[in-house]
């Protein structure tokens, strides 16, 4: 990525803790996973929040793009573009009953 | 945890989260309405102090289980985040188990700066809401007041 940084993204209160408290970022990557890794390079832990060990995103954690959830489109592999906007969410989830899918 | 009033207990720690008449009805009325189904939904606000209330969708068919549609969530983050403020308090019902949080909302529990609330329907005339603090799967109670 040589371009200037181009994709806003949100970070949502329970993670800004890596960010140093900012609630916005901008980063560049060619897909989600590699604007995640890049985004961990400058804030390490962050992408651990958002990822299993396999790169997945964890299923009480969301991640959009332009208001759309990855998990409808190519998951970690959605491409990324110029002015696109990221906004990861984890989930809000309980219940009386263990977790179910 | 005997008192009749949650208002009238003392709760150790944290300051008073406080939370208008209006809002505890609505709460409740949202509890009432989805029954046997848990409601939720969430309250924005600013420097902890609400704001506005969100009832949002439970996506979970079931009755002991609820997981807010993420993407009404996200969209109503948005709103929150542009409006200078924050997600102060997340809201679930319990229709028929104590207003306490129960093993899966502690370990779901993902957002340790927001209080969780608990509107109980156990007793039917008699709705228990009480607000907590779970941070590192610790569950705080924190004392409402008006």
């Amino acid at each position: 990525m040589s371009e200037q940084e181009s994709i806003r993204v949100l970070i949502p209160t329970p993670l800004r803790r890596f960010t140093g408290g900012e609630g916005r970022v901008t980063a560049n990557g060619a897909t989600v996973g590699e604007l995640l890794a890049a985004l961990d390079q400058r804030y390490p832990g962050l992408q651990a929040q958002i990822c299993d060990e396999d790169g997945r995103i964890r299923r009480f954690v969301n991640v959009f793009v332009n208001g759309r959830n990855v998990r409808d489109e190519e998951g970690e592999e959605t491409p990324l573009h110029a002015g696109d906007e990221v906004g990861v969410m984890p989930a809000m989830a309980g219940g009386r009953s263990a977790v179910r899918r | 945890m005997t008192g009749a009033d949650p208002r009238d207990r003392s709760i150790g720690g944290d300051p008073p989260f406080v939370l208008p008449q209006g809002m505890r009805e609505e709460i409740v009325a949202h509890a009432r309405r989805d029954a046997p189904r848990e409601c939720c939904g969430v309250i924005g606000g600013r420097g902890g102090r609400v704001g506005t209330l969100y009832p949002l969708t439970n996506l979970d068919q079931g009755t002991d289980f609820y997981r807010i549609d993420d993407a009404e969530l996200f969209a109503v983050y948005r709103e929150i985040d542009e409006g200078g403020g924050e997600i102060v308090a997340i809201y679930h019902s319990h229709p028929v188990s104590p207003a306490w949080p129960s093993p899966t909302d502690v370990r779901l529990a993902a957002w340790p700066d927001a209080h969780y609330l608990i509107c109980s329907l156990a007793g039917p005339d008699r709705p228990d809401l009480r607000a907590f603090r779970i941070v590192d799967d610790q569950i705080r109670e924190v004392a409402l007041a008006d």
